[in-house]
């Protein structure tokens, strides 16, 4: 743990001022996330805890606001704080995991095109090519109309889209990797072709991966955010911050601005936080050439 | 006994310090070092990988960057300091009063552009030809490196040439503008050794032909042997030895020098075993106290590790910098 | 008369040849009868003819391009050979497959060039050091005795146990070489393949490793095929030197012998070419003129003879054998029937 904080790592980001913005508002959504449910009295999905006659109150510092829902409440009378901690749960959730499904489909992929090469690296890249002409949208839309909306169906329309990303990276470093000796010298030694992928090569791929990640996050939850607006996300029982901002639309422009834009602030600040905290990760990892 | 004329010094180095500010802590790579070189000599900067013989180089043409700092010390071209010049006057200064060979061709040549164009720059640069004289220098300045049909090839980009070609390529346009020190940072390195040979004598000639100095940047001390007139030894950023060409091969007064020659297997050499220097080079963040070399040293003894001993004239050209020299005929 | 135990290593016109890959789409090509599909083949190596016996040391050296790493990685089974055999302590392994290819893993090893690139930097030195020792052993109990020989043998190359737990940055290049050495010698082989193990080294540090290589050959008897560009590094430490150009050897002959009476133009081309440190050696010159052919184009005839100072239309007619002209010297050269035409 000492050694962490010795590091040159941390010595660059200390001195890096959009590196420790950016982790802080990770950090805050996080936490937020995690403790959301706790410090707010008000469940929103709770049908008996709301009460019609809050509905639309403004927020607090506002004529007509009260204290008690301090970013004001919808039209249900859902305080739009507690709402924003919710949704920014399920916004999260969905990013993280279509992250993870995206990331070990793509790197398996990615390893087996850049290994064995020939005729699977042709097919597993003409996929991919074929894969990025298909916009999320478009799956999401066919899963809709197939099988109905759900949070499955937005994470399958995020992975078939995220894996590219980590097979095209992944591929290229493999290339690069299995012309070093040491793995010449790993099949010199006699070990079969699995173990020289997950051994050596795999560990000395993951690194830019790690950039990848992160900004992908940022990435799924603003598509998950245009795909609820659209009305082909997440279902209305569990409104991510995207579907939090379509629903406040609709009154948006009769002056009840609040139920839409705080969630839109909201997105704005944890894709912010992270795509800073990622530009940073970028550059510390970067091989420096000197 | 050889009477050497008094040359007109070309470039005096004194002092030199280049330190390298880094998270770790700071790298002195060139840490004290000075020389001097006479118009048309061939000065050898040998020693080993990290010794800082690299960085003298780029110390010189003010090539030096952030976390690097020339800290101290005076480098004078014809009397005027280096050190103290401005960015646009040094600008002035490379390509056309000093230029340098780097050792990988690939990457010293932009492969966007053709070589006719790259080597047009440096004049269009550094002299007021016109159009027409410059490709007519151009071409002239390709043949006496070697490369036939040289009008044709002034159209091809570098990647058409193969590895020695384009080394030849790169010192024809370190050569264009008739520069009066070239800095050669390994150029042979990465050639096979009959390009090697080649392109040797090919440098011996044009430096004779032009009255041109150079600086041969090295860790080979048989190439050096061949081309240099006096050679300076570098170790951890220190000059150890200085002095003419066979007098330190044949009969080097400090014990490094002395260990590098011995551990060079040479084709006239009949020893079972190589004679190897033992332990390896220090952390050149954390020099030890005294002689840096004193870890590594049969000779070294208790003042070794207290005083750091300074560069002294020993015995015929040869300085160098240690409390207990070798006589000729010293086995160390 | 006694059966002499077969050699470490023969070889008998080994040949690997790489078919250049891209799709057939690149590769279509319309000439005077239409359209056709080029098939392009780099020859690296094409017939070569050696053996090494227990304990010796023998050299291949020649310039880039010449196919020497081929022949070290093709012999070290890490490209299956296109043409030849292959025979390691008598068995002939040029078809052997993985399964086959596992026990003749115990008997040869490889050492690598670069020493920031044959070590992989993700693992700790000891894991990397017993890796191969690991491929061999097949019961708990041999596994059991693994980690006290790995710390025997990075004794043995000069290292010490605290080393053990570290990673290959922490270490300068002749102690990752050393490392590397430690993982050859890991399941005791009788012939090690070393690939330029001492150029990416400074002189000091080569002197050390090079002493290390030939005091290992002492203490365990191992031959090595030792690869090399540099002439003097092959002086101190072969037996026996093997020249090469584009793929075909055109010289083998014990050291002595090589470098006091080379015969064919090439080998003499590279012994003039060679700086030396002492004065005034007794260097003939020859110089070499124009580039070396592209290993896609082989020229006919002699492969040597765009370049060679002596060549007349033999040689470009036909391709000389390699022939035995005493004291266990091998040349292929047409200048051994024509002795005139070698005139300065």
């Amino acid at each position: 743990m000492t050694a962490f904080f010795q590091s040159e790592f941390f010595y660059n980001y200390r001195r890096s001022s959009s590196a420790m913005i950016g982790s802080a508002l990770m950090a805050f959504f996080a936490l937020a996330v995690l403790l959301g449910p706790f410090i707010v009295a008000q469940d929103p999905y709770d049908i008996a805890a709301l009460n019609l006659m809050d509905s639309y109150k403004p927020p607090v510092w506002l004529e007509g606001g009260d204290p008690q829902f301090w970013l004001g409440t919808d039209g249900q009378g859902r305080d739009v704080w507690a709402s924003i901690l919710y949704g920014a749960r399920i916004s999260l959730f969905i990013g993280l995991v279509a992250m993870v499904a995206s990331c070990v489909i793509g790197t398996l992929l990615g390893l087996i095109a850049g290994f064995y090469g020939g005729i699977v690296d042709s097919v597993i890249m003409r996929i991919a090519d074929i894969q990025l002409s298909f916009p999320s949208i478009l799956i999401a839309l066919f899963l809709m109309s197939a099988v109905g909306t759900g949070i499955d169906k937005v994470l399958i329309a995020l992975t078939a889209v995220g894996w590219v990303v980590y097979a095209r990276t992944v591929r290229g470093s493999t290339l690069s990797e299995i012309e070093k000796e040491y793995v010449q010298a790993a099949k010199v030694a006699g070990l079969p072709n699995h173990k020289i992928i997950r051994k050596h090569v795999l560990p000395n791929v993951l690194t830019p991966l790690i950039v990848i990640a992160t900004i992908q996050v940022g990435t799924f939850v603003l598509i998950e955010a245009s795909l609820s607006f659209l009305g082909v996300g997440v279902p209305i029982t569990q409104p991510s911050l995207g579907l939090l901002i379509k629903n406040g639309f609709d009154v948006l422009f009769s002056g009840l601005w609040w139920t839409s834009v705080f969630p839109g602030v909201a997105i704005m600040m944890l894709v912010f936080g992270i795509n800073l905290f990622g530009d940073f990760l970028r550059d510390e990892l970067n091989p420096r050439l000197k | 006994m050889m009477r050497d004329t008094v040359k007109q010094k070309l470039l005096e180095v004194r002092n030199l310090r280049t330190h390298f500010h880094t998270f770790a802590g700071t790298v002195k790579a060139v840490n004290g070092v000075s020389f001097d070189i006479a118009a048309g000599e061939v000065m050898g900067l040998v020693g080993e990988s990290g010794g800082g013989k690299s960085v003298v180089g780029f110390s010189i043409l003010g090539l030096i960057d952030s976390p690097g700092k020339i800290e101290g010390g005076e480098i004078l071209l014809d009397g005027e300091d280096l050190v103290r010049a401005g960015e646009a006057r040094l600008r002035e200064i490379r390509g056309r009063d000093i230029s340098m060979v780097f050792q990988d061709p690939m990457t010293s040549l932009n492969p966007l552009h053709s070589v006719g164009r790259q080597m047009d720059e440096v004049l269009r640069l550094h002299s007021d030809l016109d159009a027409k004289a410059r490709h007519m220098a151009c071409v002239e300045m390709l043949e006496s490196v070697g490369i036939s049909r040289a009008a044709e090839r002034l159209k091809a980009y570098p990647h058409q040439f193969s590895g020695g070609m384009r080394q030849r390529v790169v010192i024809a346009i370190a050569l264009l503008a008739r520069p009066r020190l070239i800095i050669a940072d390994e150029p042979t390195t990465a050639l096979d050794v009959t390009i090697q040979s080649q392109i040797l004598k090919l440098m011996r000639r044009q430096i004779a032909e032009k009255g041109a100095s150079m600086i041969l940047v090295t860790h080979d001390l048989a190439v050096v042997s061949e081309m240099a007139d006096h050679i300076t030894v570098l170790y951890c950023g220190n000059v150890v030895e200085r002095g003419r060409t066979r007098e330190l091969i044949e009969a080097p007064a400090h014990p490094y020098t002395r260990g590098l020659i011995d551990s060079i297997p040479d084709l006239s050499n009949r020893h079972e075993r190589l004679k190897q220097i033992p332990g390896t080079v220090p952390d050149i963040r954390n020099l030890p106290r005294g002689c840096n070399f004193r870890d590594r040293c049969p000779r070294a003894e208790a003042i070794c590790a207290e005083i750091e001993p300074d560069l002294v004239p020993q015995r015929g050209s040869l300085s160098a910098a240690c409390h207990f020299p070798l006589s000729p005929g010293d086995t160390a | 008369m006694t059966d002499a135990p077969a050699p470490m290593l023969d070889v008998r016109n080994l040949e690997m040849h790489f078919s250049l890959g891209g799709s057939v789409l690149d590769r279509l090509r319309f000439g005077k009868k239409g359209p056709r599909i080029d098939k392009p083949v780099v020859r690296a190596v094409n017939g070569v003819n050696f053996t090494i016996e227990r304990g010796e040391i023998m050299a291949l050296v020649g310039e880039s391009g010449c196919g020497k790493s081929t022949v070290a990685k093709t012999i070290a089974r890490i490209y299956k050979p296109t043409g030849g055999e292959l025979r390691i302590d008598g068995e002939d392994v040029a078809e052997h497959d993985f399964a086959q290819m596992l026990p003749v893993r115990a008997k040869m090893q490889m050492i690598f060039q670069d020493p920031y690139a044959s070590l992989n930097p993700r693992q700790k030195v000891r894991d990397i050091v017993a890796e191969p020792l690991l491929q061999q052993t097949k019961t708990t109990a041999e596994r059991r005795e693994v980690p006290k020989k790995i710390e025997a043998l990075l004794a043995k190359v000069g290292l010490n146990a605290e080393h053990a737990g570290r990673y290959p940055h922490q270490f300068s290049g002749g102690q990752r070489q050393r490392i590397g050495i430690a993982r050859a010698l890991s399941v005791t082989p009788g012939l090690i393949v070393a690939d330029e193990p001492v150029s990416a080294l400074d002189v000091s540090i080569q002197a050390q490793i090079l002493n290390l290589m030939k005091d290992l050959r002492d203490e365990f008897g191992l031959a090595y095929l030792f690869i090399s560009h540099d002439l003097s590094v092959v002086h101190h430490i072969a037996d026996k030197i093997g020249v090469m150009y584009l793929g075909f050897m055109v010289e083998n002959a014990p050291r002595d012998v090589l470098f006091l009476r080379p015969r064919h133009p090439y080998t003499r081309a590279l012994l003039s070419a060679a700086p030396s440190i002492k004065e005034n050696r007794d260097k003939e010159e020859i110089e070499l003129t124009g580039e070396v052919p592209s290993a896609l184009s082989l020229p006919s005839g002699c492969c040597f003879r765009t370049r060679c100072p002596f060549a007349w239309d033999r040689c470009a007619a036909e391709r000389p054998a390699l022939r035995d002209v005493g004291d266990g010297q091998t040349v292929a050269c047409h200048l051994i029937d024509e002795p005139e035409r070698d005139v300065a």
